[in-house]
């Protein structure tokens, strides 16, 4: 009966389905296929102490980062290597692995961090490191997306594990406050950021990016109106996700609610793999148009710069100070994206890998500093950190120089570049508004280090107390203040390693540069391509 | 006179306008969910809308995507209210005018 | 013309449903709301040939979607109608409606610039990949979605994983104590809100005694309908507001 019923069908043709280059997508699978594994295991496997699912996440996330090596020597073999693959949905190109190293990095430093805080707060572990790696398999997908519905599913990917993360801390309500602020308003962007999608559709007939170049460039639009309605669109859901002004109120309420490790990961990999989208959609896709969307972004970049560096001076909780710091260092990268030049390219790819190293080592040294709770931020818990802890005080120390720029740190480099790419570009003014917020943002973190290093005696009330515990060092053993710190194994590690980085590139830059600069982004159709690309 | 793709592209604008408006004007979490998955179908209706237009079945596909989308973000947003909502209960009355933030 | 009437209707419908989301003082309304606007919605794709899309919409969206809300309202209590006439941040409405009005001017300025019928001319003039060849909705849906979109369909497992077990670490029961709240967390606009909130009861108050002296016969009314209001205000003040935004 059956399958008369199918005979009398018209025959049914299989579907082509796309040819797909597996080794592209080896990052992704171990990042995505790890977390999935970690899931199971864990549900099975409840008795292992938590450190395990730790370390187990720091491998994958470093097997990650390994898997690109050999990707990275094929696509830097021959100056046309760059490829796509999945119907032209997966861009295979240096500027994609770089970010995929940037993601994979910052998770392993961010589970190091964890490690220790899951413990003190007494959480449960397995479920953190799950969310993050499959957050961070989001933040890959958006890294090479090659077409604006991947682009959205990743950012999806990565925001919704973001916020249950920020709501992770069970006990804690300010941090679960944190998750529905974030959600409510992340949710709010992504639908403006669809609807841009929807209008770059409608104005183009297309949502695949190689598509979309290839028919701009062939065609003059008879009104471009539609099309520039959905770049203002996309741009607000992007600037959402970098936290660009005006587009940043969530940020420092979000940062202070949230757990410190996961805002170390929010502070980095986020913020990369929104950049991504942004370089990916607007300065190659859209490089034609760029004297529509500079004007914009040149605004954005300047609103941001100077909110994140005057609001980051009147805080004063570090926290918060931090996170408006991450505003303006997302103005110094909107610098670099304004530029829209391969020299501006590689100056933002060289800000984000060494920016996601000092911030997570600032979120690190919160982590440990913050005590049970993490809610010992303010700048007065802060005064005379280096007596508690002159380790955490030091590194500490570099983490703000190297963010305020100061020479010999990577953070110099890194604005060095920005500004010298918006120079190149002659956005003269520009360039000057983030010197000069540059100065401004340099007086925040001295405050941090002159309350960590000089303010421990002269204050009022502790002041007394600080004096006692000089006079009798170990007898204020109840001054919960002035109690050394502890600094777990992991978390001791992740911050060794992001003061080694940023002091080691901070000298001698031009190994991450040199892989910067090979790592741009490129827009290929598949090399045995069966699909003809249309225009 | 005739119902173009238009039409439905400005009632789609309109629809995502109210959806942004009740968005930003109402405080209970769960009716700000609602007005999100309103601007959600908007998208939607814009998509099909092109897709209409242009005589291409990329505008439904998309739609697919969205509608997974915005379950996934339901979830989570729904269990977010959940879970702050038992949480409370379990705190003090002294707390619950300290967090309304 | 029946395509006009269809559309007449339809977008009657789902915008008077759309404005009852946000305009219900009560989530269920709301969430009944919601239906209409998804029902009308269908019937549009339905006028613009997306067949299986209009079923997927009433199965998908009203009937899980908004039955995922209806559950969680009941889980909370119902009784969570919000006093619509306090506004939660001085101007945050005034900012809203300017933030509503110039989205919509903006997309209705760019539609009817790009308008075919207006300026004769499409911006695309037809779709980069493949024809739609036949009638067979679900057949195009089912290639496109195996061919050009395969690499984001297999990504939504990773986002259906995330909300699964999202889901899951936010709800279950945790052990131990809340932690203590820091004073510092209260913010000013908070207790500007409630500053608000009682004004409103007290002038509700007042209208309800003016009206008590005004007639006896409608002063029992009068009393009553005052204390619902204000018991409204009082609930309101110790639901779960937590997405103050």
């Amino acid at each position: 009966m059956l399958q008369t019923l199918l005979a009398q069908q018209a025959p049914i043709e299989a579907i082509d389905t796309p040819a797909i280059d597996w080794a592209i997508l080896a990052p992704l699978l171990v990042m995505a296929v790890g977390g999935i594994l970690m899931l199971t295991f864990a549900s099975v496997l409840k008795r292992l102490p938590s450190s395990v699912w730790s370390v187990a996440a720091v491998v994958i996330s470093l097997v990650t980062a390994i898997t690109v090596i050999p990707l990275w020597m094929r696509v830097t073999d021959t100056a046309n290597s760059a490829t796509s693959t999945l119907a032209g949905a997966v861009a295979f190109d240096g500027f994609s692995l770089f970010l995929t190293v940037v993601i994979a990095l910052s998770v392993a430093l961010s589970a190091m961090l964890a490690d220790g805080y899951l413990k003190r707060e007494g959480l449960e572990g397995p479920e953190l490191f799950v969310l993050l790696m499959m957050s961070a398999s989001g933040g890959i997908i958006m890294s090479f997306a090659n077409d604006l519905i991947v682009l959205f599913i990743g950012l999806e990917i990565l925001s919704i594990a973001v916020y249950v993360l920020a709501a992770m801390h069970t006990r804690k309500l300010q941090s679960q406050e944190a998750g529905i602020k974030y959600f409510v308003l992340g949710a709010f962007s992504s639908a403006f950021f669809l609807y841009g999608i929807a209008m770059i559709y409608g104005a183009t007939g297309s949502t695949n990016l190689i598509d979309i170049k290839n028919f701009l460039s062939a065609t003059v639009l008879a009104d471009d109106a539609l099309l520039l309605a959905g770049f203002a669109l996309m741009l607000v859901g992007l600037a959402f996700k970098v936290a660009a002004v005006p587009f940043h109120f969530w940020t420092p309420d979000v940062y202070q609610g949230a757990p410190s490790p996961v805002v170390a990961y929010m502070a980095s990999a986020v913020k990369a793999a929104g950049f991504a989208g942004i370089i990916r959609v607007f300065v190659l896709t859209f490089e034609q148009y760029r004297t529509d969307w500079q004007p914009v972004i040149y605004v954005l970049a300047i609103l941001t710069l100077l909110t994140g560096s005057f609001l980051a001076i009147v805080q004063t909780d570090v926290k918060r100070m931090l996170a408006y710091s991450s505003i303006s260092h997302a103005g110094f990268l909107l610098v670099g994206v304004q530029a829209a030049t391969d020299r501006g390219v590689n100056a933002v790819l060289f800000y984000l890998a060494v920016y996601s190293f000092m911030v997570i080592g600032s979120f690190g040294v919160l982590t440990v500093a913050g005590g049970v709770g993490d809610n010992a931020h303010t700048l007065d818990d802060y005064k005379g950190l280096s007596k508690r802890s002159p380790m955490l005080a030091f590194a500490m120390m570099i983490f703000l120089f190297s963010q305020a720029g100061v020479p010999l740190t990577t953070g110099f480099f890194a604005k060095f570049g920005v500004i010298s790419a918006a120079i190149d570009a002659r956005s003269f003014w520009l360039a000057v508004v983030a010197m000069i917020s540059a100065v401004i943002a340099a007086f925040l973190y001295l405050k941090v280090i002159v309350a960590m290093f000089f303010a421990g005696d002269d204050d009022h009330g502790h002041g007394a107390d600080a004096e006692d515990a000089a006079d009798a060092s170990e007898a204020d053993a109840d001054d919960a203040g002035h109690e050394p710190i502890d600094i777990p194994l992991g978390a001791g590690i992740a911050i060794g390693v992001c003061a080694l980085v940023t002091v080691v590139f901070g000298i001698w830059p031009g190994p991450i540069d040199d892989l910067a600069r090979e790592a741009l982004p490129r827009l290929v159709a598949e090399s045995s391509a069966f699909l003809e690309i249309g225009n | 006179m005739e119902i173009t793709s238009n039409w439905y592209l400005i009632l789609s604008a309109l629809l995502f306008s109210i959806g942004a408006i009740g968005l930003l004007i109402r405080r209970n979490p769960l009716v700000m969910f609602m007005c999100v998955e309103l601007m959600l179908n908007a998208v939607n209706l814009s998509f099909v809308a092109f897709g209409d237009r242009l005589g291409d079945i990329a505008g439904q596909v998309s739609v697919f995507f969205v509608l997974v989308v915005a379950a996934a973000e339901v979830v989570v947003g729904l269990a977010l209210v959940v879970a702050i909502s038992r949480r409370r209960a379990t705190t003090t009355a002294d707390d619950l005018s300290v967090l309304r933030g | 013309m029946v395509e006009i009437i269809v559309f007449a209707v339809c977008a009657a419908i789902v915008l008077v449903g759309a404005v009852g989301v946000i305009a219900a003082r009560n989530p269920v309304h709301s969430a009944l709301f919601l239906i209409q606007t998804l029902f009308g919605m269908a019937v549009l794709f339905i006028s613009l040939e997306a067949h299986f899309l209009a079923a997927v919409q009433v199965v998908v969206y009203a009937g899980a979607i908004v039955i995922l809300f209806l559950f969680v309202i009941m889980l909370l209590g119902v009784d969570q109608a919000e006093d619509l006439n306090i506004e939660p941040i001085v101007g945050q409405r005034f900012i809203a409606f300017i933030v509503g009005a110039a989205t919509f001017v903006l997309m209705v300025a760019t539609l009817a610039g790009s308008s075919d019928a207006i300026t004769g001319q499409r911006q695309a003039t037809g779709p980069l990949g493949d024809e739609l060849t036949d009638n067979n909705n679900v057949r195009e849906l089912a290639e496109a979605l195996f061919t050009d979109y395969v690499f984001a369909f297999e990504a939504t497992a990773i986002l259906l994983t995330i909300a699964v077990v999202g889901a899951v670490v936010l709800a279950k029961r945790t052990s131990g104590e809340m932690l203590p709240v820091p004073q510092n967390t209260l913010e000013i606009r908070e207790a500007d809100y409630q500053a608000r909130v009682d004004a409103r009861a007290a002038e509700l108050e007042a209208n309800a005694a003016a009206a008590a002296e005004a007639g006896e016969d409608g002063s029992a009314e009068a009393s009553s309908a005052a204390a619902s209001d204000d018991d409204t205000a009082d609930d309101e003040m110790a639901d779960a507001e937590g997405g103050d935004a």
